[in-house]
């Protein structure tokens, strides 16, 4: 049984997450959960360890302490070789600069998630064909990232994130190199096609107008989390009555 | 305010009665706050008083109210210098929000949970917003931009301030 306590809703939690480089610490105890289907957005100061905590949900980083969960599984204690076939298997990730592959096509990088994931390459090449024209990409297929826009590059990258219709959509700044226009075009693509296929996503943000695309926010500071949904009557109280926090 | 330089440029469109000057003020300006009926009609006789329209016979058709108004040369003047000169920017060097801040920094509150609380009613609001501007029209998507803009200017000052609190209350308790 684990220790972590959540709902049957619950897809991916943590729980005193402490994590450090070197001698600084970037999280701090850091307790977090986003339900099946819910989008979250992750803000913060710089440096407040919002992308760290994101890294941990994601397996990518190993916590120093505490624990993460997807469904019932401990994430925090896989071996590198089970966290890289959960992030290939169940997470999708969209990342700031597309991080497209420069010498693969657009096509071929929508596809390498299922590639990566054992599906034939028909089959997959057919996947990821599928979703160039929802996300106004056609006749962009063959062309390779270095002949791609900014905002088409951040469209093919979402594609790869969510082709192989992942559990759990990890999105680090997605809008931050766009400017405002193709940066909404970019996030109304990400909801309706998580929304579609009932993905889980969580976004790290500076940008509060991608955290207004979320279901919820939490804030990240000084390593530790708060969730002012849950905290609001409480901080009501402490704004009123002066008390401590 | 500008309704009645709003309600000139309808009359630019074409010459209309009270009714559908209403209709159309709503439908492009006035979603959240539609223009009372007295308001509309007052208006509409300080811009023939004033010269910048004229009543200029009655609209076809039943109604209270079916009077046509028409702009004149010297209203079609008066809209193009309003189009033409731009608004004095606002400051608001005032704000509640900024005073609710140094009150709460200088009475020794905990200014940090009130900035929590304050991100979390603005981001609410334009969560909303947002919602209505991925459904809505060009026009009020335009309308809706315009109010999470200046939602997103707040919450960026109340990043900054976030940030700066420790020296704030520093400098306000010295």
């Amino acid at each position: 049984m684990n220790a972590l306590a959540t709902s049957p809703d619950t897809t991916l939690s943590c729980r005193d997450v402490h994590k450090s480089f070197g001698q600084t610490p970037a999280l701090r105890g850091a307790d977090f959960s986003v339900e099946h289907g819910e989008i979250v957005a992750i803000m913060g100061p710089s440096g407040s360890g919002k992308s760290t905590l994101l890294h941990c949900l994601a397996g990518i980083l190993v916590p120093d302490r505490g624990e993460v969960l997807f469904g019932d599984q401990r994430v925090d204690q896989l071996s590198e070789g089970r966290r890289s076939e959960l992030r290939r298997r169940q997470f999708g990730f969209v990342f700031q600069f597309g991080q497209l592959v420069p010498e693969l096509s657009a096509e071929e990088n929508v596809a390498l998630p299922l590639l990566l994931a054992g599906r034939r390459r028909p089959e997959a090449f057919a996947a990821a064909r599928r979703w160039f024209a929802p996300l106004g990409l056609e006749g962009l297929e063959g062309r390779r990232s270095g002949e791609l826009s900014g905002g088409e590059s951040q469209r093919v990258a979402l594609a790869r994130g969510l082709v192989a219709e992942p559990q759990v959509l990890f999105a680090d700044e997605p809008t931050g190199s766009l400017d405002s226009l193709t940066g909404e075009q970019v996030m109304d693509l990400l909801v309706d096609g998580a929304r579609r296929q009932g993905t889980t996503v969580i976004i790290v943000t500076h940008e509060p107008r991608v955290a207004a695309y979320a279901d919820r926010e939490v804030v990240v500071r000084d390593g530790r989390v708060a969730d002012p949904t849950a905290d609001a009557a409480s901080l009501a109280e402490v704004v009123l009555t002066g008390a401590s926090r | 305010m500008s309704v009645s330089y709003a309600l000139l440029g309808l009359l630019e469109q074409e010459p209309n009665h009270g009714y559908e000057l209403k209709r159309q003020y709503d439908e492009y300006f006035g979603r959240d706050k539609p223009l009372p009926y007295g308001q509309v009609y007052s208006t509409l006789s300080r811009l023939v008083r004033d010269g910048c329209a004229l009543a200029e016979g009655t609209a076809p058709g039943a109604g209270p109210e079916r009077k046509l108004y028409a702009i004149t040369g010297e209203g079609e003047a008066v809209l193009a210098a309003w189009l033409a000169t731009p608004e004095a920017p606002e400051p608001h060097l005032q704000t509640v929000l900024a005073v609710k801040l140094i009150l709460a920094l200088l009475l020794r509150r905990p200014a940090d949970a009130y900035l929590d609380a304050q991100r979390h009613a603005h981001l609410a609001r334009m969560r909303a917003l947002t919602a209505i501007r991925r459904e809505a029209s060009l026009v009020d998507a335009l309308l809706a931009d315009h109010a999470i803009f200046h939602l997103e200017a707040d919450l960026r000052w109340i990043e900054l301030t976030s940030a700066r609190l420790g020296q704030l209350a520093k400098e306000l308790n010295r």
